[in-house]
């Protein structure tokens, strides 16, 4: 039985919550008898992609498919590529990422099968564990399907170690012609900072920030902590900060080791995205918002005056 | 052109919910209700485009007890002109959904299906998709943005990274996110007015599709709970705590 798992990647980067992929991969094949792992890497010029995926442990091999209509992975191409491939697989693997959300269902309903969002933990080789409501709850459901297809919280898993021996890269040839979406244009933050998916700090900020210039106080504790910045839904609706900031149930799901909470009150939505933290601050000036039942460290303060403080502490 | 809109009854937003005693699910009964948010957007949407001159009729389709009635006649307030309710108990797994829209996507011949991207209960981010697979149809997902233009309809998307625009041919599937749009509230008059409106009424068997899904919830349980917290009183023991206690920077 062998798990294919699909690259999250921009053609010229492996993106790391490919690596958490793979270790729920690892954790499924534990109940597999000779299981095998495989990473699908589907794009334009993507070979550095595969490159980097040959070396990742626990890898069987890497299939790669080049070309150009696979350039922004969309849905009616990826789709039908997966499903040429599901054939040998018992499982297929993608991050729960805007562009694994994007197309994994697709493929599932192409193979008339269920498709399973946002792994958080692996029972057994047909039985997962995911949030609902929010994360209010956890459901543990089972898969009687011949092809489990799933997509997979980066966050609830480790990354997988990337300097194993090269395994072989196969090419696969799969040709598309279809005119039902065609891809016009891209507008990609760009930042010198880690990723907020995978920044080991993230700093937020919700609407007490106000404006969008007052996020420069954030910045600049995020530049001292080497941590990424990220937003309530609040804050982003009001146009201080871009959408790709936004955490939360439909946002990004973020669990850094250390997230602070900056003038956010702490709703159940804003809570989804970040409530796995291993250690969570709030800075806050209303002793009763609902953020400091989730902190480990709650500051009562007017954010004004803490930001230039800490800024000066760190 | 017809647009299809699909409306989902879930438990309202606001509303903490609390998992059953014996984990076979949510703590439901009697619980406040509500179209889901990511519904509102897409209703929202279709009228927009009715106003606009781009579409002549808008159906919504709500699918579930018998219940969903009540959001029904929200969409219809909001200036949705007829309603199909698919009557079925139980949970209705993704795959179900997007069989049944696909049929009446079909029946109606719609030009356009507007869906929420999910729903805040199951929080599964599917039925859309799987739609556009079953339909043949494009998918502008997780939309902040959607235009029609030269037969086509362009849509641009909340991605990790930014923003992407497709350009989908009609007919097409659009779920939208959250900035799409700024849903208004229905009127007193036109509370009354989609009182009248017409909500036909059918079941799975009605459109040939088995409810029998292949992914069984086992059971549900809470979320681990997070060990108390303290408050600090100054940023200096803040970063103190965090430093030697902590360990985090
Ligand atoms: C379907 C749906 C999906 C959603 N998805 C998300 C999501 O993914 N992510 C998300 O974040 N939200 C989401 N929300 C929105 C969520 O419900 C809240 O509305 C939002 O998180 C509130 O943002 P906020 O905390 O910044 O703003 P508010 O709730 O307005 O809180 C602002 C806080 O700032 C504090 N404050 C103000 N001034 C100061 C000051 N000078 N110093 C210190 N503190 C100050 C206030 O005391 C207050 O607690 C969603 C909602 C819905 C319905």
């Amino acid at each position: 039985m062998s798990i294919l798992v699909v690259a999250e990647h921009d053609n010229r980067e492996l993106k790391p919550a490919t690596l958490n992929a793979v270790t729920c991969a690892m954790e499924i094949a534990s109940y597999l008898e000779n299981p095998a792992i495989h990473l699908l890497v589907a794009g334009h010029d993507c070979a550095a992609v595969a490159n980097a995926g040959a070396a990742i442990a626990g890898m069987g091999k890497v299939i790669q498919t080049d070309a150009a209509f696979l350039a922004q992975q969309l849905p009616e191409n990826m789709a039908p590529l997966l499903r040429e491939l599901a054939g040998d697989y018992s499982h297929i693997l993608a991050p729960a990422s805007t562009t694994g959300k994007n197309f994994m269902p697709r493929l599932a309903a192409l193979l008339d099968v269920a498709q399973i969002s946002d792994v958080s933990a692996v029972e057994s080789a047909d039985t997962f564990v995911r949030p609902i409501y929010a994360g209010n709850a956890l459901a543990t459901v089972q898969s009687s399907d011949q092809v489990k297809v799933i997509t997979v919280r980066s966050t609830a898993f480790d990354t997988a170690e990337t300097d194993s021996d090269r395994v072989p890269i196969t090419s696969f040839e799969f040709c598309l012609e279809q005119d039902l979406s065609r891809f016009v244009s891209e507008n990609l933050s760009v930042s010198e900072r880690p990723e907020l998916t995978s920044a080991s700090v993230v700093i937020s900020g919700g609407r007490g920030m106000q404006n969008g210039e007052n996020f420069m106080m954030l910045e600049k504790i995020a530049d001292k902590l080497n941590a990424a910045v990220g937003a309530s839904r609040a804050a982003v609706d009001a146009g201080f900060v871009p959408n790709d900031m936004q955490v939360g149930q439909t946002g990004k799901i973020v669990a850094p080791d250390l997230y602070i909470a900056v003038g956010i009150s702490g709703a159940i939505q804003h809570l989804a995205g970040m409530k796995d933290s291993k250690v969570i601050v709030a800075i806050n000036k209303d002793a009763e918002a609902p953020i400091f039942q989730v902190a480990d460290f709650g500051l009562v303060a007017d954010l004004f005056k803490a930001l230039p403080e800490l800024e000066q502490a760190l | 052109m017809k647009i299809l809109v699909a409306v989902k009854r879930v438990l309202d937003a606001n509303v903490k919910v609390r998992v059953k005693a014996d984990g076979s699910g949510m703590e439901l009964a009697n619980a406040k209700m509500a179209m889901n948010p990511f519904c509102e957007i897409a209703v929202e949407q279709a009228v927009r485009m009715k106003e606009a001159g781009q579409a002549e009729e808008i159906i919504a389709v709500s699918m579930g007890p018998e219940a969903c009635q009540e959001q029904l006649r929200t969409a219809l307030a909001l200036g949705c002109d007829r309603g199909i309710l698919v009557t079925a108990d139980g949970e209705i797994a993704p795959l179900q959904v997007a069989k049944m829209l696909r049929e009446l996507v079909e029946r109606e011949g719609a030009g356009l299906v507007i869906l929420g991207k999910q729903s805040i209960d199951s929080d599964n981010n599917q039925v859309g998709q799987m739609l556009a697979a079953l339909a043949g149809m494009g998918q502008g997902t997780f939309a902040c943005g959607a235009e029609l233009a030269d037969g086509r309809i362009l849509v641009t998307r909340e991605i990790d990274g930014g923003e992407q625009t497709v350009s989908l041919e009609l007919p097409a599937v659009v779920t939208t996110d959250l900035r799409l749009n700024e849903p208004r509230y229905a009127s007193l008059p036109n509370i009354m007015k989609a009182k009248r409106k017409p909500v036909e009424q059918l079941t799975p068997v009605d459109l040939n599709v088995e409810m029998d899904s292949n992914l069984k919830t086992l059971r549900v349980s809470p979320p681990a709970e997070r060990a108390a917290g303290i408050v600090v009183q100054s940023v200096e023991e803040l970063v103190g705590k965090l430093r030697n206690e902590a360990r985090v920077i």
